[in-house]
């Protein structure tokens, strides 16, 4: 469904991504996983058109994505939830939701939408006139992900969901993706850092270092490989 | 008192006026974080669209108040088509370039302007036709508020509530919210944001061209100049309650135009600027972020 070919991206001269090559399934989750500045995040904003590839193909149902502006992505079914959540701090809850519908025009299904999201996240829906700057780091990373959900994306993309967040938090978001993926049957793209719940939650795996795609397995194998154990799980 | 209420509304007058044009910077400042010096300019230009299209028509004879609306709407026009093709040609190439570039650019735009007019329409005051007539029911209150100044009020008053609706309620309105919030994530929920960045520019631009053809009306006279002061003046108002923040821009306009009024009127009208920019000066170092504007603390 989505297709990274060999892909090199820059941030001005700093190579950022080698010869990536990723496939995402329908109904999947696939995770990536990796250090600090191995390269996820920029995998993300690639596909999500923010830093175009200068080597290889971005491909989605078929289609290429490198030159489509990132406006156009969205409607074509992809949503982001970047790393950091980027809230709008000073418009409402209800409004950042929105934002997120920002190019629906079918009232009926946004509406419908957005009972399903207070649905998942009933915090929301009591935060709902409040301003988005306002709510727990927790709560904005639900209303991060719900905002994502408004445009109704065909693939989810998630960067770091579990960053700062108590561990009783990220079990929750970490349910609810799993929910969301089974009940909507969205494919999931998630990148993390923590490894552990990430190769529980996602089918397939992949692991980053330094802008390369060094592994990539079934999560259960990944998770019972002896350098994934190492270096990533602490075991 | 008599004589306190009358430097009142004339600092209110004056005030929405200076509130006008920089909701214009503001706004700008808001989306892109560029002073846009060439505001001015786009200003004077509303101006002297007004002047075109009030002489025109009254060589044709129309009634003096029909006259006005229709120099406002044409200067309006004209200004926002201004404000987007200075964009367009001098900022967007700059998207991305380091900040003091667009600024460059931007004083280029406004000495550009500026020397352009005077080539097309003499450097000499043109005189600028009364459009807002004596009311005969402002009779008795004449020596509080002349007419003129009362249309300003009332006008600069309804634009600015629109503008307020327009930015709370519409959808673009949101969408310039959000992006002048987070740029890069207005962008990931699919905000169009060169279509943004349009939009803002033109309605700043006919804000100014509001701001403009009224106040030469008030005044009777225009030049190639006149947005030179007026575009400082009025970006000493946006700092003053905070730039990139619309309730801030109305405030900071407000409260400079009080302050050169009652300057005028209690001590002497040669020291009114004296006063307006001394009060920018306290701002900038007792409340550096302006009135309402917010201290944004910067990640490292």
């Amino acid at each position: 469904m989505l297709e990274l070919k060999n892909i090199d991206a820059f941030y001005g001269n700093i190579q950022a991504l080698r010869d990536v090559s990723i496939k995402v399934g329908e109904g999947e989750i696939i995770t990536l996983i990796g250090a600090n500045g191995a390269g996820k995040s920029t995998t993300l904003m690639t596909i999500c058109g923010m830093v175009p590839p200068r080597k290889g193909e971005v491909l989605f149902e078929g289609r290429v994505l490198n030159d489509v502006s990132p406006e156009k992505i969205v409607q074509l079914g992809i949503s982001q939830v970047p790393e950091g959540r980027l809230i709008f701090p000073d418009l409402t809850v209800q409004e950042n939701l929105d934002m997120g519908a920002f190019l629906r025009s079918d009232k009926d299904g946004v509406n419908r939408d957005l009972d399903q999201v207070f649905g998942l996240f009933p915090i929301l829906l009591e935060r709902r006139k409040q301003l988005g700057g306002t709510l727990s780091g927790g709560e904005q990373q639900m209303l991060a992900i719900s905002r994502a959900l408004m445009a109704r994306p065909k693939v989810l993309l998630l960067d770091e969901p579990s960053l700062g967040l108590a561990p009783l938090i990220i079990r929750q978001i970490f349910d609810i993706i799993k929910q969301i993926n089974r009940e909507s049957n969205t494919t999931i793209f998630l990148v993390e850092q923590n490894a552990n719940q990430a190769l529980k939650v996602a089918h397939r795996g992949y692991v980053m270092e330094n802008g390369r795609i060094t592994l990539e397995d079934a999560c259960d194998k990944l998770l019972a490989n002896d350098a994934v154990k190492k270096a990533y799980l602490g075991l | 008192m008599e004589y306190f209420l009358q430097l009142f509304l004339g600092g209110l007058s004056r005030g929405s006026i200076y509130a006008l044009i920089a909701l214009g910077y503001t706004m700008v400042y808001g989306i892109i974080e560029l002073i846009n010096f060439a505001h001015g300019e786009i200003y004077m230009i509303g101006a002297f669209m007004g002047l075109i299209v009030a002489g025109v028509l009254t060589a044709m004879g129309w009634p003096t108040l029909s006259i006005l609306v229709i120099a406002l709407i044409i200067a309006v026009l004209y200004s926002a088509a201004y404000g987007y093709t200075v964009e367009k040609i001098a900022y967007k190439p700059l998207r991305g370039a380091p900040r003091l570039a667009p600024l460059i650019s931007a004083i280029g735009m406004s000495i550009l302007l500026q020397n352009y007019v005077m080539l097309a329409q003499t450097p000499d005051f043109l005189p600028f036709p009364r459009l807002i007539p004596d009311l005969e029911f402002m009779g008795p209150y004449a020596n509080f508020l002349a007419t003129s100044d009362l249309f300003i009020i009332i006008t600069s008053i309804s634009v600015m509530v629109a503008l307020t609706m327009f930015i709370k309620f519409t959808r673009m309105g949101k969408a310039m919210r959000a992006t002048a919030q987070n740029r890069k994530m207005a962008m990931l929920v699919g905000v169009n944001v060169d279509q943004v960045i349009s939009v803002t520019f033109m309605v700043g631009s006919g804000l100014a061209a509001v701001g403009g053809v009224l106040i030469a009306s008030h005044i009777g006279q225009i030049n190639f100049a006149i947005g030179f002061l007026a575009g400082i003046k009025a970006f000493t108002a946006a700092v003053l309650g905070g730039i990139g923040s619309i309730p801030g821009a109305v405030l900071g306009g407000l409260v400079l135009g009080w302050t050169e009024s009652f300057a005028a009127g209690y001590i002497s009208s040669d020291y009114e600027d004296v006063f307006a920019f001394c009060l920018l000066v306290l701002i900038l170092i007792f409340r550096p972020a302006g009135l309402l504007g917010k201290q944004r603390s910067q990640k490292v």
